[in-house]
This record gives structure tokens, C-alpha cells and sequence, in this order.
């Protein structure tokens, strides 16, 4: 289940041209990750230690920032290059 | 594994599914939606519900928020003139993602043994949570803070420059 979604994201993250979609296959990806830890940490011997849930927390807290950063430089490459299409961004000089 | 789980995950992939196939990107961000809630109810039905809720409030609340944002503020672009909605070489993307999760479902396949491991159900509480913060893991409570706040006056540089750059 979480290698389907982790294969789905990844599908998302290579095959869109949007610079959006990319970002949502990236969030789809990191959800994944973060079923396995909890999931994991739930059918483990030691659930009480925290460990994965733990991990799991401060998973979603960096992907918040993550997908933050991202979205932010999105709308700023758009201004800049009015476009949010992947296969036109073929230049790095402004 | 009960049928709830079955019937979750089945909501959650669909979801990814529409989220990655659909071609109005708005409809992309609604599925994302509903794979976050039932990414969220899932956790609840693992007994994490510290982590469910803390995904509704991060992802439902934010992260949709923020999508739907970067969405409408990018909206002029959005219909792409030529060859739909996928990028020029979505073929080695899909055969990569495919790759992937072969290796990833023979792993698990292989691996099959010990796993569901049923132990009593993990009376977890907010306050243990609290308590493992502040004591265990209080380096590291610290240092997502620090890259919370770098990453948002990060984020507001990068969307200034370019705003002084258009005066």
C-alpha cells in the first residue's frame, strides 16, 4: 500500500509538466514514508518507546516546510518566467 | 488487516491516482485532499492519534491551503498549448516509478515474515508525547523550529525579491 502510493508520487513527480503537480507527487511520496513509520512503529515490539511516531511527526513537520519553500519559489519562477511548465524552464540566466 | 484498513487504503490510492491523472489542477489539489484525510484516518486506525490529527491540521489545513494558493496565483499558465498534460519524458518517468515499485513490492514480498507483530494496542497520550519532546527529543523539537523558521523567512525573501525587482 505504501509502495504503491511512494510508485504513484514518484509517477507524479517525473511525468507532469505542471511544476505544481510535481510538488503534490513529492507530498504524495513523503505521505508514504510516513504510513511506513507509523505503520511500523504500530506492529513493532516497543510501541510505547515513540520512536516512529516521533519520527513521523517531525516528518510532517519538515515536509510542511518543505512544500512551503517549494510553493513559494513556484510562484516566484512563475513571476519570473510567466510560466509554471517544466519543459519551457530550460534556462538558469534570468 | 480489517476491512476499515482495506477500505482506506483503497481511498487513499484512488485519491493519489486522481491527484496525479486528473488534468484541471484543481481537481488535482481535491484529490491530494482526500489522500491526506485518508492518509490522517489511517494513522487514527494504526492508534497514532496524535499523528492523525497533527496530519489533518498540517496537511488538510495547510498544505491543501497553500497548493490551492500556488494554483490560483499560476492560473494564467495553466492550459498547456501542445501534447496535454505530461512532460516530454514521461515515459522514463513511468518505466522509473514502475522500477521502483517492483523492487519495492519484492522487497516486501520477501520480507514477509515476523511482520504483523499484534501487540495490545499502545495507550498513547498526549502527554506522553509532551513529555518525550521536552525530555528525548528536545535537539531535535529545537532544530525543526530553526528550519521552520528559516524556511519561512526564506519563503517570504524569495517572493519580495522578486516583487522589489517588479518596482
Amino acid at each position: 500500500m505504501a509502495a504503491l502510493l511512494f510508485a504513484i508520487g514518484l509517477a507524479g513527480a517525473l511525468t507532469r509538466r505542471n511544476a505544481i503537480l510535481v510538488l503534490i507527487g513529492i507530498e504524495l511520496m513523503l505521505n508514504a514514508a510516513n504510513l511506513n513509520l507509523i505503520a511500523f512503529w504500530r506492529y513493532m515490539p516497543h510501541p510505547e518507546a515513540l520512536t516512529g511516531m516521533m519520527f513521523a511527526i517531525f516528518s510532517i513537520a519538515v515536509a510542511a516546510a518543505e512544500a512551503a519553500v517549494g510553493l513559494g519559489l513556484v510562484i516566484s519562477i512563475h513571476r519570473h518566467a510567466k510560466t509554471a511548465d517544466l519543459d519551457e524552464m530550460n534556462r538558469m540566466k534570468g | 488487516m480489517s476491512f476499515v484498513f482495506w477500505f482506506l487504503a483503497a481511498i487513499a490510492v484512488a485519491g493519489a491516482l486522481a491527484a496525479v491523472l486528473l488534468k484541471n489542477l484543481v481537481h488535482c489539489a481535491l484529490a491530494l485532499t482526500v489522500v491526506f484525510t485518508g492518509l490522517a484516518l489511517l494513522f487514527l486506525q494504526l492508534d497514532a492519534q496524535f499523528a492523525g490529527f497533527a496530519q489533518i491540521l498540517v496537511y488538510v489545513g495547510a498544505v491543501a491551503i497553500l497548493v490551492v494558493f500556488a494554483i490560483l496565483l499560476t492560473r494564467s499558465s495553466e492550459t498547456p498549448k501542445d501534447g496535454g498534460v505530461f512532460s516530454r519524458t514521461w515515459m522514463a518517468g513511468l518505466v522509473i516509478a514502475a522500477a521502483v515499485f517492483a523492487v519495492l513490492g519484492w522487497a516486501v514480498l520477501q520480507s514477509e515474515a515476523g511482520l504483523p507483530h499484534e501487540t495490545a494496542v499502545p495507550n498513547v497520550t498526549v502527554q506522553q508525547i509532551g513529555n518525550a519532546l521536552m525530555g528525548r527529543y528536545v535537539l531535535p523539537l529545537e532544530i525543526v523550529a530553526l528550519l521552520l523558521t528559516a524556511a519561512m523567512v526564506g519563503a517570504v525573501i524569495v517572493a519580495m525579491h522578486e516583487m522589489g525587482d517588479a518596482k
